[in-house]
């Protein structure tokens, strides 16, 4: 009997090690191998013709944290998560609220939100450069109907991470809206009646009962739009190129930069090894924390 | 039992896209009473309910509560509570907070609030589950938390739509009993939905048959047991339904009638003696008695009891009898003739 229990329990052993393995042995060679390469080789000095690599310990880290850009480039992309992190999910939330709610046409609304989706980012960058360019633009030609002065938003610093702020939410609050809009669908067309008959309101009735049913959601985008705001910079390229001067750099931005057009590899290794930390520490925070206080169905 | 209407519906319609939802619907439901809409599947006894409640706006009639024209009014200023078929239960909020929710919105203090919550519990058998969410009870206790959630309330008027559908044949027999005595207790007026007429019969005062968007019949369990309006009535009601006889293979009733008869007012006589020779085609043991099922040229569902365990095997010939006060006559349309 109990022979026969050992033999099934490490049957089963066995068997979840095997459904295991083709992910793991995947994200060992493309995600955890190379995440250690780059933290060894962040720890290395750059080879030149003259000098050749050697073992330098932090002294790349310490180079970063002494280096003004990247402390610029640093505050740059917290800001431009603060904005387009809260701001893409409350409007994703409010357009799936919208549309998901019996209006005309709301096939045709679902569609209009969900497109700047569909597009690769390079096309919506050089479609939203159609609406920067100054003089040619429709944002100035808007202005010069109303007698307003030209306005190079994109060439200037207090404008161009702005500017790029604004394209990110337009690309990813569509998409987080699907997200919204397939959670909405699951939740029963008789919480609102039976809310209906007790006389609760609209409003109550989503911050009660649809906002927190909504929150395993909320948790998932989150943690997208977060990762995101560091991950997405192919409209970068197109719009500033992190310029004018450094005004709306963001951190990947600069760890191409460093690596590819620089050909510094170590302090781009640096950096990217502060990034994955960090990115990994917040992740955990909100998924211990948040996790907690949300409802799963 | 007072008198006064608490309902009234008049002459009530609500189509789908122009396609049959429910027709003609009128009511008086008095106040205090239990009334039960009954049918089979699809009928429109939700739909019906829902009209009532406010979550459909008729197309036709008028619905009236406690005198009030309410045909158009929200959900809300009917003054009813709604037990859902699905219970409706915010699954996300504890026990405790889904029965307060409606005290909450309609900001009724906190200390009322926990009076009115302990007493619910209380009646409802759930002290000490305040803090489970739904997914940690069982099917009968999701629908005790339901309702006490109505009861809560504190509402004159209660609809429940098939509310024990959910639970098992054991479950839904006791829960039957609480709800009939809580609608006695509380002397409230309760609308009930159910398919099964077992539910129907057993606990309402009056029960409204429904057929296709169309009411069949309105009276006590006992008018449609023992006066059916119409053949579907008869063939509905009563477990084993209504024989139904073409009169043409019955002397002196004509040629173009309907007769129905019930199982226990047939009698087995011995052979020759007999108004019909029947063939027996099953036997089903039931218990206290056994149904032996008959078949003969002219007639659908006619069978007959016979006390203790008493099988009768297939393709055996009977005599049965039976009083002519017993039929019940129904025209060709299918409309009761006899008082
Ligand atoms: N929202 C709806 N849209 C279209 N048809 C409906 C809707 N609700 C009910 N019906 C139709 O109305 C009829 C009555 O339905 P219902 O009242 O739910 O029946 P039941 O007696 O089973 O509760 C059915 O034929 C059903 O298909
Ligand atoms: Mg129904």
């Amino acid at each position: 009997m109990s022979a026969h229990a050992n033999l099934e329990r490490r049957r089963q052993a066995i068997y979840g090690w095997l459904l295991l393995s083709p992910a793991a042995v995947l994200l060992t060679v493309f995600a955890f191998y190379p995440s250690i390469a780059t933290l060894w080789s962040s720890l290395f000095s750059r080879n030149t013709r003259r000098n050749p690599t050697e073992f330098v310990g932090t002294e790349n880290y310490a180079d970063l944290f002494a280096d003004p850009t990247f402390w610029l480039v640093v505050k740059n992309n917290l800001f431009y998560a603060g904005i387009t992190i809260p701001v893409s999910i409350f409007i994703a939330l409010s357009m799936a609220l919208w549309a998901n709610s019996k209006i005309s046409a709301r096939g045709f609304v679902r569609t209009a939100y969900f497109t700047p989706t569909v597009l690769p980012m390079i096309a919506a960058a050089n479609l939203w450069l159609f609406f920067y360019t100054p003089g040619l633009g429709v944002l100035d030609q808007i202005g010069s109907v109303f007698g307003l002065p030209s306005v190079n938003w994109l060439g200037q610093p207090e404008t161009a991470l702005w500017a790029i702020i604004i394209v990110t939410i337009w690309k990813e609050a569509g998409f987080f809206m699907i997200f919204y809009l397939a959670a909405l669908q699951t939740i029963p067309e008789d919480l609102k009646e039976a809310a209906d008959i007790e006389g609760t309101s609209r409003w109550t009735y989503t911050r009660r009962i649809v906002l927190p049913l909504l929150m395993p959601t909320t948790l998932f985008i989150a943690v997208n739009a977060m990762i995101n705001s560091v991950k997405l910079i192919d409209h970068l390229f197109i719009l500033t190129k992190g310029g004018p001067s450094d005004a709306s750099k963001l951190i990947l931005y600069y760890i191409w930069e460093m690596a590819f057009a620089f050909f510094d590899a170590p302090h781009a290794a640096a950096i990217t090894v502060l990034v994955i930390a960090v990115l990994g520490i917040v992740a955990a925070v909100q998924f211990l924390y948040l996790d907690r206080r949300t409802h799963y169905q | 039992m007072t008198t006064a209407p608490i309902v009234e519906l008049k002459d009530v319609a609500k189509r789908w896209n122009g396609q049959l939802g429910v027709e003609e619907i009128s009511l008086d439901i008095p106040e205090g009473s239990f009334t039960a809409l009954l049918g089979p599947s699809g009928c429109g006894k939700s739909t019906t309910l829902r009209l009532l409640a406010g979550l459909e706006l008729p197309d036709e009639g008028k619905i009236l509560i406690d005198g009030k024209d309410v045909t158009t009014s929200a959900a809300s200023d009917r003054n009813l509570s709604m037990v859902f078929q699905s219970y409706a239960l915010f699954p996300h909020l504890s026990v405790a907070e889904n029965v307060v929710f409606g005290l909450k919105v309609r900001r009724v203090p906190k200390k009322e609030r926990q009076e009115k919550l302990h007493r619910a519990l209380e009646i409802t058998g759930l002290l000490g589950y305040e803090d489970r969410k739904p997914g940690e009870l069982s099917g009968g206790q999701r629908q005790r938390v339901a309702l006490a959630r109505a009861i809560v309330a504190g509402q004159r008027l209660c609809l429940m739509d098939e509310p024990l559908s959910n639970l098992d044949a054991k479950l839904r027999n006791s829960v039957r009993k609480d709800i009939k005595k809580l609608q006695r207790d509380l002397g409230i007026t309760v609308i009930y939905v159910t398919h099964d007429q077992t539910e129907a019969m057993s606990m309402a005062d009056t029960v409204v048959l429904m057929k296709d968007g169309h009411i069949q019949q309105v009276g006590t369990p006992d008018d449609l047991y023992s006066r059916p309006n119409n053949t579907f009535v008869a063939e509905f009601v009563g477990a084993p339904p209504m024989a139904l006889l073409k009169s043409s293979i019955l002397d002196g009733f004509g040629g173009d009638k309907t007769i129905g008869i019930r199982a226990e007012n047939i009698q087995i006589v011995p052979k020759g003696e007999g108004r019909m020779r029947c063939t027996v085609n099953e036997s089903e043991f039931l218990g206290a008695e056994t149904l032996i099922g008959l078949d003969h040229e002219g007639t659908a569902g006619l069978c007959v009891l016979k006390p203790g365990l008493s099988m009768v095997a297939e393709g055996n010939e009977i005599d049965i009898s039976f009083n002519d006060e017993n039929l019940h006559v129904f025209d060709a349309a299918g409309q009761r003739l006899t008082g």
